[in-house]
């Protein structure tokens, strides 16, 4: 599974729906995107996880030819996106980041446009894009604009299937859009995974990579790991708790200047806090830090081992560059 | 009672025929961080307008600050601060200019808000660029700023609407710091966000459905009451009372082999 590094090897598309060797773009003094490799699998839901600024959109629109990387070389479905970029643009589905529907056409004007860019019909694809139409039918006249985030998004998905493409490019579909419609957004991307379409997806949202088949890092220009979300998980190497005590706040300074503290974070309702005593036996370790608490006088301490989550690692993976 | 933040009462919007905010009832208490939910839709943010003097309600009472929001709109804007999650700071200008403008406008005097400056640069640790332009700025310091630019007025109560949105894991745990740093000194937040794990740092929250406040209480206590494990699991839970689809099943959480 080791998607990143090492030369490619010159083999057909047969495995690889996407191939990124050493990409790189810069964008006056920001280097947007620095030296990266990848490879994403036929039938693939692969995520690219980061926050705003890590590059995932230039990344992104460099796969789709609408910008030529600096360095480096990418196809698409066998297709270099820079010498075959004509080819590549009838095959792709790409949603872009931005809401770029138009606002005044209704939900089935949109669609029709789509559709017909590609020289197809709504009634020619209906199967394709049924599940997700289905749920935009009943607002089928209403302007784009008048719709709901998750609506809105909805759409965006079904104009980027209307040509049945080979591959879908999601630029964060979910970005801004409320817990239970990213959820149901969600729902519908395994839906079309179990279809066999592939399909590469980017997110500021942790919580969504577990979504995925496979996942990349991103973080500031560079890729910070790609693998399955289990793995990237395992690959956390520092012992890590949930601590709660009375004064929240206050227990997390307290944590931090505890000698063998690596780092303390606000977790949901817990504090996530790493300590530098890598192999060293967990139960003795959670009573140290207990014991370090009631010490400085917090009551109402528990100390508990936790697996780590993806968002865990993803902060253990870059706080040095941070 | 006199110590209540924010106090709502039956507080109702309506457009036309739609009620966007119905009869909501809630208090918030100085010095607490209120965490403000609801999906896409659900009123939120015709129910902060109305909070922060920019709508008038269709009925009910709300007092924020002690300041009246049908009579005393004015009053109010001038008692809190606000931070939206994209416009906050002008990025042409430095961290100093910035300061100065929004203390400026707050009516603060020119020896006020010099001095307010230079503490707020220290604290913030960013003296060093304090006469560069925001836009050269990291995201993570251009949020503090924004947050404490918010608070330059020494506002009693700030709204935050989706201040984290699309900021990296360690920027956000750092930002919440800041809120708590705020309620420690007294001054009272209301937030809103996407981020189900946020809600958990709450004092307290409230979670709109359809107009309504369909929960409210301090997330331990909600979790609880309802028998769920996390916000997260509470939220899907009210904001979709049963499947809406007509069965085909697309709104339900997805199962492990659904990958």
């Amino acid at each position: 599974m080791s998607a990143n590094g090492g030369p490619a090897t010159a083999g057909p598309y047969e495995h690889d729906a996407i191939r990124a060797e050493s990409i790189s773009k810069r964008f006056g003094p920001t280097l947007a995107l620095d030296n990266v490799s990848f490879a994403v699998e036929k039938g693939e839901l692969f995520g690219f996880i980061g926050p705003d600024g890590a590059g995932k959109t230039t990344l992104f629109r460099i796969l789709v030819s609408l910008l030529v990387p600096d360095a480096g070389r990418a196809s698409v479905l066998g297709l270099d996106v820079v010498s075959d970029y004509r080819a590549l643009r009838q095959r792709v589905g790409y949603m872009p980041g931005r809401f770029s529907l138009y606002p005044d056409l209704s939900v089935h004007e949109n669609l029709t446009f789509f559709a017909s860019v590609f020289g197809t019909t709504i009634e020619r694809e209906y199967e394709q894009i049924k599940p997700i139409y289905s749920q935009l039918e009943s607002f089928k006249d209403r302007r784009a604009a008048a719709l709901s985030g998750g609506m809105k998004q909805k759409l965006a998905l079904c104009c980027a299937l209307v040509h049945r493409p080979d591959i879908l490019l999601l630029d964060e579909p979910t970005t801004g859009v409320d817990a239970v419609s990213r959820r149901e957004f969600w729902d519908l991307l395994g839906r079309l995974k179990h279809g066999g379409l592939t399909t590469v997806v980017s997110t500021p949202y942790m919580d969504e990579a577990t979504r995925c088949d496979r996942i990349a890092l991103v973080h500031r220009g560079r890729l910070r790991g790609v693998d399955t979300p289990e793995a990237i998980v395992q690959a956390f190497e520092r012992p890590l708790f949930g601590v709660r005590a009375n004064d929240r706040y206050r227990a997390l300074l307290a944590l931090r200047k505890y000698e063998h503290a690596h780092s303390a974070y606000p977790f949901g309702d817990v504090i996530h806090y790493t300590d530098d005593r890598i192999g060293a036996p967990v139960d003795a370790i959670a009573g140290d830090v207990s014991t370090f608490l009631s010490a400085s006088g917090f009551s109402d301490i528990s100390v508990e081992p936790l697996t780590p989550t993806v968002e865990d690692s993803f902060i253990a993976r870059t706080e040095d560059a941070a | 009672m006199t110590d209540l933040a924010i106090a709502v009462k039956d507080l109702t919007r309506k457009f036309g025929d739609f009620t966007a905010v119905e009869r909501i009832t809630f208090d918030v208490n100085a010095g607490e961080v209120f965490g403000f939910l609801g999906a896409n839709g659900a009123g939120k943010t015709t129910a902060i307008r109305m909070l922060i003097g920019l709508l008038t309600p269709t009925s009910g009472t709300a007092r924020v600050a002690g300041h009246d929001v049908y009579a005393e709109s004015e009053a109010i804007k001038r008692s809190i601060g606000y931070m939206s999650q994209r416009f906050s700071l002008y990025e042409d200008l430095t961290p100093r200019e910035n300061i100065r403008l929004y203390g400026g406008i707050y009516g603060l005097r020119l020896a006020q808000i010099r001095e307010r400056t230079d503490r707020m640069l220290t604290r913030l640790g960013l003296a060093q660029v304090a006469d560069q332009p925001v836009s050269s700025l990291p995201l993570g310091w251009r949020q503090k700023l924004a947050f404490s630019v918010a608070l330059v007025h020494e506002p009693r109560i700030v709204f935050l609407d989706e201040p984290t949105s699309g900021v990296d894991p360690v920027t956000r745990r750092q930002f919440w710091e800041l809120i708590y740093e705020a309620a420690s000194r007294g001054t009272t937040v209301l937030v809103s966000t996407h981020y189900m794990d946020e809600a958990e740092y709450c004092d307290r929250i409230s979670i709109m459905v359809a107009g309504r406040i369909a929960a409210l209480g301090p997330p331990s206590e909600l979790k609880r009451q309802h028998g769920v494990a996390s916000i997260d699991e509470l939220f899907v839970r009210l904001a979709r009372p049963g499947d809406q689809t007509g069965g085909t099943g697309l709104l339900r959480p997805v199962k492990a082999d659904d990958r």
